[in-house]
């Protein structure tokens, strides 16, 4: 048995965490499904009945349809009778799927519809048994969640206080009724425990340094009399800057980088670091729309926010970021890309190329430098990771009446505030957990 | 010159030629490359398979300058998501990168601070099945070629191939690259650092 308490400290963690190989097995049934509600797809990826696509909840293959009456479900995705994941495609729409090995069929709602040749099993085959196993499903604004935790709280009480930053973050891409989520994805691969991501959701000290690079691009305009763009501001003092971190409580997390953008309409738009087109775009857009373009073209660059839902959703920038854990060592991020319906298609294309920035020269610096910390975490003898900045600066953290606690920007309270839900998750007995059946 | 037209000659510090007629043609010579491609030129086809081969020794070498200098004003490199291209305007690349853009990949990779490139990943990159035609005029060209890559970093050799598609301009008697679209076969999964030119 573990010493939850000796694992993580007020403080720090032990290595432990990020690489024993049966914690992260546990963590997989526990986190991952029996204890908080796991972000599984937008809806307006499976728009029409009997949509699905393919997924994962923890490392369970699930498949997440529409069934035929409209209804959103997530089932796991495995023939009841010798094992076999059923769909192996990425997408698609069927009202049904059949097991590739001995033919079972199901219905898109789970539900068994029988065998080849069933005389041999008389009636054994009526049972609920054989039907799917169902994950409990909830929506949030098209946000599609599944728990197997059947008699925890809504997801609506889970979200919490995230739920008014999920809003924001929504309005920012045009509301729940226009945002998609249906062109594609970046993923990316990473030599490292999930919990590394998390751990950088909602770091405003790395920015400086990890994103040099980045950064450095500056240079190459400062020469021609161009000023500075993008966070530039996360190097200048960020200790008593405006921007701040915040623990939201049921381990979600958030960084606000919107209190370094002031001024009026265009003030994200003129911050951000330029995009092919921009140019051009742009004084389209003020042909068309006058003033009025500003706030459209403040919408084409991200979000400034980093809102983290525990433990695999992230909103960063104008993209839905999802963990998909492999391993203990091997982790799957992947970036939704995001338009907004029937918004100018100036915008929409402003959207993909702003979302395409950061992938690739912002994100992989990061992703080395904690494939690089999984590596150095390999050391027994070096036990302890610190998250211990700010943890004695009291008097700038002040908790709110709904318990959200905010804190400087390169604050380490997102990472001791979730890590603390963590060990209160696992360190709990697994609790049964009782599949519905739908017959 | 006024200042905008100053402007939109710089084309690295300004992105005006990506603009909606830019992204209609793209979607238009994705086209060409699916055609059968013919020249009888062995001149042209000899300049042009030796430019593409000479763009692959300079990535491999790190002679990033040079490899700029192959490239035209307005030239796009291209390495999409979705398998085919998709739709840039709706959907998103690994590198959609006008020159500007390019631009910036080189320079951040020179900051000295790319810890994705810091060690660099070595590279060498095999190209064959050459196939070539012209385009509207004898100044374009389209081509097409297999490729095979082999990318060592922090000990671990890692395989990426698939095809580049090549629009090749002549600038004052030069062959330039205006367009490298580069097609991963694994385009659409989970990579672990592909920050090194492709």
């Amino acid at each position: 048995m573990y010493n939850w308490e000796h694992l993580v400290q007020e403080d720090r963690v032990h290595r432990a965490v990020y690489t024993d190989p049966q914690l992260f097995e546990e963590e997989m049934v526990q986190i991952y499904g029996r204890s908080t509600w796991v972000y599984l797809a937008h809806e307006s990826e499976i728009p029409k009945v009997n949509d699905y696509k393919t997924g994962y909840l923890g490392k369970r293959p699930i498949i997440i349809t529409r069934d035929q009456k409209g209804k959103v479900r997530a089932l796991f995705n495995r023939c009841t009778h010798r094992g076999s994941t059923l769909c192996r495609m990425e997408k698609g729409n069927s009202k049904q799927f059949a097991c590739p090995y001995h033919g079972w069929n199901f219905k898109n709602d789970g539900s068994f519809i029988g065998a080849p040749w069933p005389k041999a099993y008389g009636d054994q085959l009526h049972s609920p048994e054989f039907n799917l196993m169902q994950v409990r499903v909830e929506t949030y604004k098209g946000l599609i969640f599944g728990t197997l935790n059947e008699n925890g709280p809504s997801l609506d009480e889970y979200l919490g206080n995230a739920k008014e930053l999920i809003d924001q973050w929504m309005y920012h891409n045009g509301g729940p009724e226009r945002l998609r989520v249906n062109s594609n994805a970046h993923r990316k691969l990473m030599s490292c425990n999930w919990k590394f991501v998390y751990d950088n959701a909602a770091d405003g000290y790395h920015v400086t340094f990890s994103h040099r690079s980045l950064l450095g691009i500056n240079e190459r305009y400062k020469e021609e009399g161009i000023e500075d763009k993008d966070m530039i501001y996360f190097t200048q003092k960020p200790d008593d800057g405006p921007m701040y971190v915040q623990y939201l409580g049921n381990g979600h997390i958030f960084l606000d980088q919107r209190p370094a953008h002031r001024g009026g309409d265009g003030s994200m738009w003129n911050q951000q670091r330029p995009q092919p087109g921009r140019e051009v775009f742009e004084e389209q857009m003020i042909d068309k729309y006058g003033e009025k373009a500003y706030r459209y073209l403040d919408q084409a660059v991200g979000s400034q926010m980093n809102l983290t839902i525990f433990p695999n959703l992230l909103f960063v920038g104008n993209q839905i970021q999802v963990i998909e854990p492999i391993a203990v060592d091997k982790t799957q991020i992947t970036w939704y890309a995001t338009t907004i319906d029937g918004y100018p298609d100036e915008i929409n294309n402003l959207r993909m190329r702003t979302q395409e920035d950061f992938p690739a020269f912002g994100e992989p610096d990061d992703v080395t430098n904690w494939s690089e910390g999984q590596r150095g975490l390999s050391i027994p003898e070096a036990e302890w990771v610190f998250f211990n900045r700010g943890l004695t600066l009291t008097e700038t953290h002040h908790e709110d009446a709904n318990g959200v606690i905010t804190a400087p920007v390169t604050d380490e309270l997102p990472m001791r505030g979730y890590f603390n839900e963590w060990k209160r998750i696992m360190s709990q007995a697994s609790t049964a957990t009782n599949y519905q059946s739908i017959k | 010159m006024n200042h905008q037209q100053v402007n939109q000659s710089n084309t690295s510090l300004y992105s005006y030629y990506i603009n909606d007629a830019y992204y209609s043609e793209l979607l238009k010579e994705l086209a060409i490359w699916d055609t059968e491609l013919e020249m009888d030129n062995p001149t042209t086809e000899k300049q042009c398979t030796k430019l593409i081969i000479k763009e692959c020794r300079l990535l491999d070498e790190y002679r990033f300058d040079e490899f700029l200098s192959l490239y035209t004003d307005k030239s796009l490199y291209w390495i999409p998501i979705t398998p085919g291209g998709g739709d840039p305007r709706t959907e998103v690349s690994h590198a959609f990168d006008d020159r500007r853009r390019l631009e910036d990949r080189i320079y951040r990779l020179r900051t000295g601070y790319a810890y994705s490139q810091l060690p660099m990943s070595r590279t060498r990159r095999l190209v064959g099945n050459f196939e070539l035609g012209y385009g509207e005029s004898q100044d374009i060209v389209f081509a097409r070629c297999n490729f095979t890559l082999a990318e060592l970093r922090v000990g671990e050799l890692r395989q990426y191939s698939g095809w580049y598609g090549y629009k090749l301009q002549k600038v004052e008697e030069q062959w330039k690259i205006a367009v490298k679209m580069v097609n991963l076969i694994n385009s659409d999964q989970g990579h672990e650092n592909m920050t090194f030119m492709l």
